[in-house]
């Protein structure tokens, strides 16, 4: 059995809480003590029927203003598939806790009311969706019970969506379901109010969507995370390197080079839990024995030899601005990329992006919470980096602020600058 | 189907080891939060897959309500024992005493919200800036928001409106002086997920998560097993029925379920098929009201 991380996402009220609930209820997957306490609540809708959103709104506030605050975490499963949820809040002051769900996630279901159609936050979402290189779309036209299940209306969203996603969107895999959470028309069972629409229901699309390619097997990259030194009689000249493959595979006798210091070696073992593995590959947590005393700490990334690959302390890249205090240019902050920890400056603040116009703003000299920019960072220490759309595992990266220590920004490389570029650029 | 493929329970491991990973990494004085119970029994051999043949970077750190099942407390020390691992216990009843608190009673007596003030005493005695503990996000609705590092004020308060945003598998553990954070390797994992994994790792659990026997009283509706800390009305029904736990905190608190279920298999049969969340079925705590568990959080509460 696989796992299929998902999110849902669009507009504030749309009905993101409401199709999560649908799901494991209909799915059968709501204990009969959670039924009743939001039974006991007294919170019905039109029709008299339990508020399901209320299974996903589990915090004070949320229950008395009736909207999602912060993103909740559910999981359900069929024979098929293990689900883990991530319901995100539709409220643009909450953005960041979106991306926080949105950022784990390999696919994204974007809710549009199909009496209000495509908003400013549908397409904001979607394209956090796609910056965050989530592999596929899945846009439900929701309550089409209000605009009594109109093939017409539908069609136009898909038509406006089809267009907006033509010009902005990088995924490839965008699939359109008219769905009525409150009802379950085409949730779990197929809608008899909708005989136009002729393709699955949203479980049967969520079961078939191919998880298996979103890790990247190609290019073998291990982030040390910890250094086991047992010091035992038993273990005495034990040297371990602990971590998780983020993308490849790494195997007994790979010849390997470890970044930054250029290090070389092959690997004597591959273990997990003890065991000798013939082969590991991401996403597992495993511990690489060297056939060498090199000297490794935390942080430092073992990579294999063939790939001649290079460190570089400037980049740019994409940011997701999540703090209250605007970004400008100049700004210091802590810069987190896998196990590493290194001071970074924002050089240059590139453009921003209008979520609504869809244009660049290019004079832009500060960025806002819940804007997305382009930015030139340089870093104290160099990193071994991927772009993003090539190794999501390995392109991401987080913005610390330096006095709070609070996340402020999310950031994915577009592009490296490497030491040759800079000599020539001087 | 592709070679390179990791079955659901591998990749939940492999990111719990990393998330153990990240703390031994990241602080300078971490400890594992063990209560004896399936939860964080299983953390624990995700440590051993996380540090072995090395020792863990952390201790056991145990709040022992001096209410707790003479089974879990005897298999905790002989885990401790056994792993050679450093177990530090410290009791509710001393912080009683110290703090001059006063000893919850009438008919939902417990000390289980006590525990948060032995908990502070402790991160304070010993320094501790993270510590790792075992909830899950399918527990209950408040945890369902809570981040794998949630960080907390220096007395322990959750905010829900203050979490850090957390992307991808990039954890921040940075904190000022005075808070610490809280990091929850197996948020992701559900009941059957862990009794799962448990059956495959052959891992032996305290007696008292499969069927016996066991003198209990009827409260509310729940099977609360009889012992010198309940408290008793005269009229309490007591019963003699064959049962099992299904989480095990203290005994004030957790209630039974009836069930012959004897074995790993027959108990996970048993949970596939059960109507009743975990929590619903066995605390008598979060029912006091609709956001209890919110609100024990905000105060401090693992
Ligand atoms: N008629 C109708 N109402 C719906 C449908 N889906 C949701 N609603 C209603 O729309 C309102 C908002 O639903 P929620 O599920 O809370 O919306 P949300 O998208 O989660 O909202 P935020 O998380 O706050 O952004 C509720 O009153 C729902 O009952 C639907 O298919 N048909
Ligand atoms: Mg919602």
């Amino acid at each position: 059995m696989d796992i299929l991380r998902f999110i849902t996402a669009g507009s504030v009220d749309d009905g993101k809480s409401t199709l999560i609930g649908r799901l494991l209820y209909d799915t059968n997957q709501i204990y009969i003590d959670q039924l009743e306490a939001i039974e006991s609540s007294g919170r019905v809708n039109e029709d008299g029927q339990v508020d399901l959103s209320l299974l996903t709104d589990g915090l004070k506030a949320e229950r008395e203003q009736g909207i999602t605050i912060d993103v909740a975490y559910k999981y359900f499963s069929t024979p098929k598939r293990k689900f883990i949820i991530a319901d995100a809040p539709g409220h643009i002051q909450y953005t960041r806790n979106m991306v926080t769900g949105a950022s784990n996630s390999n696919l994204s279901i974007i809710l549009v009311d199909a009496r209000n159609g495509v908003q400013e936050q549908t397409r904001r979402h979607s394209i956090i969706s796609s910056l965050l290189g989530i592999p596929h779309l899945v846009i439900c036209i929701n309550k089409m019970d209000l605009v009594g299940f109109d093939e017409n209306v539908y069609n136009q969203i898909v038509e406006d969506y089809k267009q907006f996603a033509a010009s902005k969107l990088a995924a490839k895999d965008i699939t359109f379901i008219p769905i009525s959470a409150l009802r379950g028309d085409n949730v779990v069972d197929r809608s008899e109010n909708m005989p136009w629409y002729e393709g699955p229901n949203l479980l049967e699309h969520l079961e078939k969507v191919p998880v298996s390619n979103d890790f990247n097997l190609d290019d073998a990259r291990f982030p040390v995370q910890y250094v086991i030194r047992p010091h035992t009689h038993e273990h005495h000249d034990y040297r371990g390197y602990a971590g998780k493959i983020i993308s490849g595979t790494y195997s007994k006798g790979d010849k390997i080079t470890v970044l930054p210091s250029g290090q070389t070696s092959t690997i004597k073992s591959v273990e997990l839990g003890g065991k000798e593995l013939e082969e590991a590959f991401a996403p597992m947590s495993v511990v690489l024995q060297l056939e060498d005393d090199v000297d490794i700490s935390r942080g430092d990334v073992i990579v294999k030899q063939e790939e001649n690959l290079d460190v570089s302390k400037e980049f740019e890249a994409l940011v997701c601005w999540m703090n209250n205090k605007p970004l400008r240019a100049g700004a210091k902050l802590l810069l987190r990329h896998n196990s590493t920890e290194t001071r970074a400056v924002v050089r240059q603040i590139q453009y921003k992006v209008d979520v609504n116009s869809l244009d660049n703003i290019m004079d832009a000299d500060q960025v806002q919470l819940n804007d997305i920019c382009r930015v030139q960072i340089k870093t104290a220490t160099p990193l071994l980096l991927d772009k993003y759309e090539n190794n999501r595992a390995n392109g991401g990266f987080i913005l610390i602020d330096e006095t709070s220590f609070t996340t402020v920004g999310a950031g994915m490389v577009e592009s490296i600058t490497h030491e040759s570029e800079l000599n020539y650029m001087i | 189907m592709n070679k390179r493929y990791l079955d659901y329970l591998d990749q939940l491991e492999a990111e719990a080891i990393h998330i153990m990973r990240e703390v031994a990494g990241q602080f300078q004085k971490p400890a594992l939060l063990f209560s004896g119970g399936k939860d964080s029994i299983t953390l624990v051999r995700l440590a051993e897959k996380a540090f072995r043949p090395g020792k863990f970077p952390f201790p056991l750190v145990h709040i022992d309500t001096g209410h707790n099942f003479p089974e879990a407390i005897q298999y905790r020390d002989e885990l401790a024992e056994r792993l050679g691992e450093k177990l530090i216990v410290r009791n509710v009843e001393d912080t009683i005493k110290k703090q001059n608190l006063s000893e919850p009673t009438g008919r939902y007596a417990s000390r289980n919200g006590l525990q948060t003030y032995t908990l502070l005493e402790s991160i304070e005695e010993f320094g501790f800036d993270c510590c790792i503990g075992g909830a899950r996000r399918d527990e209950e609705k408040a945890r369902a928001k809570e981040r794998i590092f949630s960080v907390r004020d220096e007395f322990g308060q959750w905010d829900p409106k203050r979490q850090r945003p957390e992307l991808w598998n990039t954890y921040n553990g940075r904190i000022s002086l005075g808070e610490n954070v809280r990091a929850f390797p197996i948020s992701n994992w559900t009941e059957l997920d862990v009794w799962n994994y448990i059956k495959r790792e052959e891992i032996v659990l305290p007696n008292i998560y499969f069927t016996h026997e066991r003198e209990c009283l009827i409260r509310d509706g729940k099977l609360m097993a009889t012992s010198d800390f309940i408290y008793r009305d005269p009229e309490d029904e007591i019963v003699t029925r064959k049962i099992r736990f299904r989480t095990v905190g203290d005994m004030t608190c957790t209630a039974a379920v009836e069930s012959v279920a004897y074995d790993i298999d027959t108990v996970i049969a048993e949970i596939i098929e059960s109507k009743i969340s975990e929590r619903g079925a066995t605390r008598i705590d979060d029912k006091l009201s609709e956001t209890a568990m919110e609100d024990r959080k905000k105060g401090g509460y693992f």
